[in-house]
């Protein structure tokens, strides 16, 4: 089956950059880019005049919730999800009820994730059921496909399991992810701030963060071994990280959209939508971050899509869990808060969106070129929208940014011989 | 004149003229308190719940009498401990209860923001009987009360709050009201009782207990709560009781005109010595009988305004 995308401004880090074409797609193989290509009968066209296309973005932390917790997302539903959101590779964590810490479990998700757009990694635990404990058998779940290791949800704890984490993953070739908390500063429901004073919520310091960056930096330096730092949220965090990179470790970090556009203000509703961890930080916080995005100490934007269902966050503050749901709209918030305000130019959102998280995971970047197999993210950094949590993909609800105008939108997603656009699904092969 | 909310969520959010309505209507409801017949017909055919999810002896009884005094009917609601933990969510039991038709609800709740919660999902007017760390509405302004009743306006005194500021709902509640109404505000304690940026709320801090007696009107002593984490914010009750306790001779060595709340219960020999919780600093029984007309001014005028 061929399909013409007709007038899109192409992006694509290693070929053709900003120049407006028509792609020609048979059965989901690029096979012809010009200028203009004629319509043929048979040929089923779109328009994307006005609109960017880039290889296919990566989302590299997800909470896909299966197995354990289907009723909130399931490993289909969260990868329509990202297809939804123009994703078209997403990884996703470890922490589900069983966790996956061993082949089976990485098999597992693979099978479920089979024939559909989205391409699903799998980062699997680094510690068994992510207790910090025992190294689990990393080179087993390389060779079933994981590609990194991390016990999100929390930090290794203890040190020494951590240095033989850090080891035992630099033989394989793949990097240690760490959710930096100190375990015994950790538990509050918010940011320790004068919000949190005023609001009588239980806080949780900045400092539980910086102090897990800096173990680690200085855990990868010694073992000259790699780390990247998920969610990274502080002032403080974000100067490590550039420290460091200054002098050669090997850390790399990631920033959820929401840590660059929500504060702890947005905690005086006592909405359980704005509890997540790490908490929302205050103002000097999200200006440095917005610098470490700028300047490059910040190498990837992720969403850390965590889906809860409405009964779970319906509940006393405390109480509620922590995470938001974001694959759906993680490249809007990029479009709209940094590259419409200049924070980003394109080619550092395609950078943080589409080459980093691969580079980081070691998994080859789609190329846009003739014969190569179309991986292809479409989106349009001019169109207004509101965001409806309704009409969103996943199987939850949990957005904080229900009703929020985005300026920038993912239009589609192609790859695996498939489209999603406009809220469905076409096959592109015969 | 009408409060300008359906609702007492916490003092923060309450302008200036609806503290001053609700302590200036106390003085009524104080009067019916001496009374042979200490009954009014204010809320006759209203309800009111009393919703109770965490222990209260002092401020469900004294909630339950000013209603009781207004004529209300009302029922009680205990529970403790997290609904999460005992299957049905704090959402299908509140609903439940409602359901069956009230006109006011006192909350208590360990979590902070759950008065907030209800407003979204009730259309009863709610009553912050305290939300974990967060406020304690009605407690602080029967703490103003008191003090006024017995020295005046509190604007320009000089009004100290002693203890664990860091976990104390009534701290936050007081100072916010205190504020606003002009008195000069600081706490004391030890650092790790503080909350961070505790400054910001225009509050000075105390460390030497002598000094915050020397230099204050009014101490509001906080009850040390073992059962919470002070446990953590302090060696042990020698030391709290050493440096920062209030004794007879503290007092009249820095200062007699000194005057002492506290909102109970009193941990004899640890914040307070027996020598000053019975002494003739304090107005501690005061505040007791205070919370009822204050309480009865709060449902008097919340329940009579549409």
């Amino acid at each position: 089956m061929k399909v013409l995308l007709q007038n899109l401004q192409i992006f694509d880090p290693q070929g053709i950059q900003n120049e407006k074409k028509d792609l020609l797609l048979e059965d989901g193989i690029i096979v012809k880019i010009s200028d203009s290509i004629p319509i043929d009968s048979g040929v089923e066209k779109f328009d994307f005049e006005g609109a960017i296309c880039s290889p296919g973005f990566f989302d590299m932390h997800v909470h896909l919730r299966e197995p354990g917790r289907e009723d909130e997302e399931t490993v289909l539903s969260g990868a329509t999800a990202a297809a939804a959101g123009g994703i078209t590779e997403i990884a996703c964590m470890p922490n589900t009820t069983p966790t996956i810490d061993n082949a089976g479990m990485v098999d597992f998700i693979k099978q479920k994730a089979k024939g559909h757009l989205v391409n699903v990694h799998v980062i699997a635990a680094a510690t068994k059921d992510r207790k910090g404990e025992y190294i689990s058998p990393m080179y087993e779940l390389k060779e079933s496909g994981a590609v990194g290791f991390s016990d999100d949800g929390v930090s290794i704890k203890n040190a020494f399991i951590l240095r033989k984490a850090m080891e035992y993953s630099k033989m394989l070739e793949l990097p240690i992810i760490e959710h930096c908390e100190d375990e015994s500063l950790a538990g509050g429901a918010m940011n320790e701030s004068e919000v949190s004073t005023k609001l009588g919520l239980p806080p949780v310091p900045s400092v539980a963060e910086d102090l897990i960056v800096m173990r680690d930096i200085l855990m990868a330096e010694y073992l000259d071994a790699s780390v990247h730092i998920a969610h990274i949220s502080t002032k403080n965090a974000v100067e490590m990280v550039r420290q460091a990179k200054s002098r050669g470790v090997k850390v790399t970090a990631e920033v959820t959209p929401h840590h660059f556009t929500l504060t702890q203000d947005s905690l005086y509703s006592y909405d359980t939508n704005f509890k997540m961890n790490p908490p929302l930080r205050s103002k000097e916080d999200v200006a440095a971050i917005l610098e470490g995005l700028k300047d490059g100490t910040i190498d990837v934007i992720a969403s850390d899509h965590a889906p809860h269902s409405p009964e779970e966050k319906d509940y006393e503050f405390i109480y509620a869990p922590n995470g938001i749901i974001g694959l759906e709209t993680i490249v809007g918030l990029t479009l709209s808060d940094l590259y419409n305000k200049k924070i980003l130019s394109l080619e550092k959102v395609i950078e943080k969106l589409v080459v980093n998280p691969r580079k980081i995971l070691n998994l080859p970047l789609p190329k846009i070129a003739e014969g190569e197999k179309a991986n292809l993210s479409i989106f349009n950094p001019d169109l207004v929208w509101t965001v409806d949590a309704n009409k969103l993909k996943s199987k939850s609800r949990n957005t904080p940014f229900d009703k929020r105008i985005i300026t920038g939108k993912a239009l589609a997603a192609i790859n695996n011989g498939k489209m999603f656009f406009e809220d469905e699904f076409i096959s592109l092969s015969a | 004149m009408p409060l300008s909310s359906k609702h007492l969520l916490g003092l923060y959010d309450t302008p200036v003229e609806d503290i001053r309505l609700i302590l200036d209507t106390a003085k009524t409801f104080r009067e019916v308190l001496e009374r042979p017949i200490k009954k009014v017909p204010t809320l006759q055919g209203q309800t009111v719940l009393n919703l109770f999810f965490e222990a209260s002896t002092r401020t469900k009884l004294s909630f339950e009498l000013a209603e009781k005094r207004l004529s209300a009917d009302v029922v009680n609601f205990s529970k403790s401990g997290s609904s999460v933990q005992k299957g049905e969510t704090f959402k299908d039991t509140v609903n439940n209860i409602i359901s069956m038709k009230v006109d006011i609800i006192v909350v208590r709740h360990e979590s902070a923001g759950v008065p907030q919660f209800l407003t979204r999902f009730t259309n009863a007017k709610i009553i912050n009987a305290g939300d974990g760390r967060h406020e304690h509405p009605t407690q602080a302004l029967l703490d103003i009360y008191s003090i006024e009743e017995k020295i005046g306006s509190v604007k320009g005194k000089k009004i100290c709050i002693v203890g664990d500021i860091a976990h104390s709902r009534v701290a936050l509640s007081n100072i916010f009201a205190l504020k606003k109404l002009g008195a000069e505000v600081s706490v004391c304690g030890p650092l790790t009782m503080m909350p961070v940026n505790i400054e910001e709320l225009g509050v000075k801090i105390y460390s030497d207990i002598n000094k915050a007696i020397a230099e204050n009107d009014v101490l509001n002593v906080l009850r040390i709560q073992l059962e919470r984490e002070a446990g953590s914010s302090i060696p042990d009750l020698r030391e709290y009781r050493e440096y920062f306790g209030i004794n007879a001779e503290r007092i009249e060595k820095n200062n007699k005109d000194i005057l002492i709340l506290h909102p109970g219960p009193i941990n004899r020999g640890v914040e307070l010595s027996s020598d000053v919780a019975d002494g003739p600093y304090q107005i501690i029984l005061n505040q007791v009988t205070n919370g009822v007309a204050v309480r009865m001014a709060i449902l008097y005028l919340l329940g009579t305004q549409n």
